[in-house]
């Protein structure tokens, strides 16, 4: 067999499949928000690892300060973070629309290292423990693993968001405005759409998604004030491999990136954290656009 | 960006106008440069708490020695060993500074080690935990204090084959640091006739340690040995309970765990874990009463890195105070021969090969029943000799020795 010859047996390969599955996840629910604000916005959002460790803060805020569990973060806390991104696109990327790309970056850098410095300066690197619910506790045995039901969750609900919003971008009528406010915006608010308002829920969707994996990551690793930084890069190397603004790309990317990471772990463990910028390179060699963009 | 500097308080502009510091002072001031983490993953074991630390230890002189004022100037260097080195140069040549302080990573000890041989400055070694910096990479001028990595070896190490774990299976960080543990481990699990299965190198810092843990797992070894720090062993010691390694029934060795980890992780997660430590501040008296001034302060106990940071700096002053000069030369040796007598250290030696040995203690982390509350957490199992810990001169590799 194949996996004999490299010299691992396949049980390990199919937990590290798995495990890369797992990460994948993470991966595109991060990326697809990223791309959700490039595509719509066109604005590279580099916050996006701040807004997604705010998401996790927010859950561990919610229980301790006023009881509401896991399960009600999970709702709850997108709304809080996509709420604060509401009033940052309205306040001050706004300020940056039709300007060159690079302003956003900055500003949206800016603000990362704002809130991520605030957050050490409160509560330290180490992080806080967050518990899984009662109810995805242990795990399960599965021949070649030990799965713990909690993992197995955040496959689940990560590809149900991802289904999600794939369909409501490219398959509904707000969808369909929404990309048509990135061809032609006037053209649309002759129409009398109201792109303003459009762009500012976009924008709040994707920050949301980033809290979204907050919740999920939480009991997962520390809830910690670097956890997004340590992410976001890898995530933009998955953005612009899937080619920026796709969100299929983005999806499909994210997955198989966590996979390819995975497997580097098992043959080649220190290369592991650069494995995905060399795919990276490779791709924007080949296909400057990405695996799903359009060429210009 | 993430550079910023601070000048202690205790030294006042007043002074600096003012003083009329001895000849024997250079520049008039005496200038300590401290280097550390301030906000990535070692900023809670080192980080502010040291600048804190030095600041106390500047607090006992009340802020003057040998009719000079003393000045602490602090930066981030974000556990990059050219930050650390650039800052470190310009420090030497622009600021005056006399010696560099604290330091936590390896690879930066070593890169400030370069300079402080160039300069001829005085580096006082807090967190770095690799023993080759008083081995093959030592320079004269170079001062280990707070631990290494032989004697975290020679702690948790030992203990765990004595309770049969005579199987090891290493989750290595990817660095010096990380290298020089697993050897050191490695020579101490060997010597006792235990074996070796194998490791796997982890790029740092890394956040999903579950692949790391799965392979260690798939290995067999009895012992799984933690060669990392700080975030990195968190994640691991994590990710062993939500896999059900631990209770599966393999043994995590966490080879270098703080006190702040252990607050981290909550007794829960911790409990059990033996640990290897230079400082406990539930020793004695003296520990208790300084932990709390710090406490006060920063409104967390001191970690050995915080408390082995406060002893290098007065240790490094009280010689300023004894010889009425801060000349490199005259200080270290004036250092070498002064017994090490404060809180952290009774009857410490500094040897030649810039080794500060001092007794270390072998912890392990109280049940949740055991603790009395937040940072009651360590039960000292054993105080383990200086000599065992840090091995005699003799075993030195250090070519100035």
């Amino acid at each position: 067999m194949l996996t004999d010859l490299l010299g691992f047996p396949p049980q390990v390969l199919f937990g590290q499949l798995l495990l890369g599955l797992i990460n994948g996840a993470f991966y595109a629910v991060l990326s697809l928000g990223l791309a959700v604000i490039f595509g719509l916005l066109n604005i590279v959002n580099f916050a996006h690892g701040a807004l997604y460790m705010l998401g996790a803060f927010a859950t561990l805020a919610l229980t301790q300060y006023l009881g509401i569990g896991y399960w009600g973060a999970l709702i709850l806390s997108p709304i809080i973070v996509g709420t604060l991104g509401i009033l940052a696109e309205r306040l001050l990327l706004r300020r940056l629309a039709g300007i060159d790309h690079l302003y956003g970056l900055l500003l949206t850098f800016g603000m990362a290292l704002v809130i991520e410095g605030v957050f050490v300066k409160l509560f330290g690197a180490s992080g806080t423990p967050y518990a899984a619910p009662a109810q995805l506790q242990g795990g399960i045995n599965l021949g070649f693993m030990f799965l713990p039901w909690y993992r197995g969750w955040v496959v689940v609900a990560s590809l149900a968001v991802c289904v999600f919003t794939w369909y409501l971008f490219e398959r509904t009528k707000i969808g369909a405005y929404l990309r048509a406010g990135t061809e032609n915006p006037r053209l649309l608010q002759a129409f009398g759409v109201n792109v303003p308002l459009l762009t500012t829920l976009a924008y709040g969707y994707g920050v949301g998604l980033a809290a979204f994996a907050g919740v999920l990551a939480a009991p997962i690793t520390q809830v910690n004030p670097m956890m997004g930084s340590n992410l976001i890069i890898v995530v933009f190397a998955v953005v612009v491999i899937g080619g920026m603004g796709s969100i299929m790309g983005a999806i499909v990317t994210g997955l198989s990136m966590g996979v390819i990471e995975g497997l580097t772990k098992v043959f080649w463990p220190e290369a592991s954290s650069t494995v995905i910028f060399l795919v990276m390179a490779i791709v924007l060699v080949l296909r400057p656009a990405g695996l799903f963009g359009k060429t210009a | 960006m993430k550079l910023f500097k601070k000048f202690a308080a205790s030294a006042s502009a007043l002074a600096l106008l003012t003083s009329g510091a001895s000849a024997e002072i250079s520049d008039g001031v005496v200038k300590i440069g401290l280097l550390t983490d301030m906000s990535g993953t070692y900023s809670d074991v080192a980080g502010p708490g040291t600048v804190t630390a030095a600041e106390m230890a500047i607090e006992e002189f009340g802020g003057t020695v040998a009719g000079a004022p003393i000045v602490l100037v602090s930066a981030d260097h974000q556990n990059k060993a050219d930050i650390a080195a650039n800052k470190a140069r310009e420090w030497g040549d622009t600021e005056q500074v006399d010696a560099f302080a604290e330091l936590v990573t390896t690879s930066v000890a070593m890169a400030v080690f370069e300079v402080a041989k160039q300069q001829n400055k005085i580096a006082l070694v807090s967190g770095a935990a690799s023993s080759p910096l008083t081995n093959e990479a030592c320079i004269p001028t170079g001062l280990h204090w707070t631990y290494n990595t032989r004697a975290l070896a020679v702690g948790t190490g030992s203990a765990v084959v004595k309770e049969g774990g005579d199987s090891w299976f290493f989750v290595t960080a990817d660095y010096a640091f990380g290298e020089a543990l697993q050897n050191d481990v490695s020579k101490v699990v060997e010597a006792a006739g235990g074996k070796v299965l194998g490791s796997v190198k982890h790029p740092f810092p890394a956040s999903d340690f579950s692949s790391f843990m799965l392979q260690a797992q798939a290995s067999g070894a009895k012992v799984i040995g933690l060669a990392n720090a700080g975030g990195d062993t968190i994640n691991a010691i994590k990710a062993a309970k939500e896999f059900g390694i631990v209770d599966a029934g393999q043994t995590i060795a966490g080879l270098l765990v703080f006190l702040s980890d252990v607050h981290a992780l909550g007794l829960e997660t911790a409990q059990g874990l033996q640990m290897t430590v230079s400082f406990y501040w539930d020793l004695n008296d003296e520990t208790r009463e300084w932990s709390k001034r710090f406490f006060e302060k920063t409104g967390k106990m001191p970690t050995g890195i915080q408390a082995g940071t406060y002893s290098s700096v007065r240790h490094y002053l009280k010689a300023i105070e004894a010889t009425g000069s801060d000349d490199t030369d005259t200080v270290v040796a004036k250092m070498r021969e002064m017994p090490v007598e404060d809180m952290f250290s009774h009857g410490g030696v500094l040897r030649t090969d810039g080794r500060m040995v001092h007794d270390m203690y072998l912890a392990e982390v109280k049940s949740p029943a055991e603790s009395s509350g937040p940072w009651d957490y360590l039960k000292i199992v054993r105080t383990i000799p200086g000599e065992e810990a840090f091995g005699p001169l003799s075993e030195s590799t250090c070519p100035t020795k």
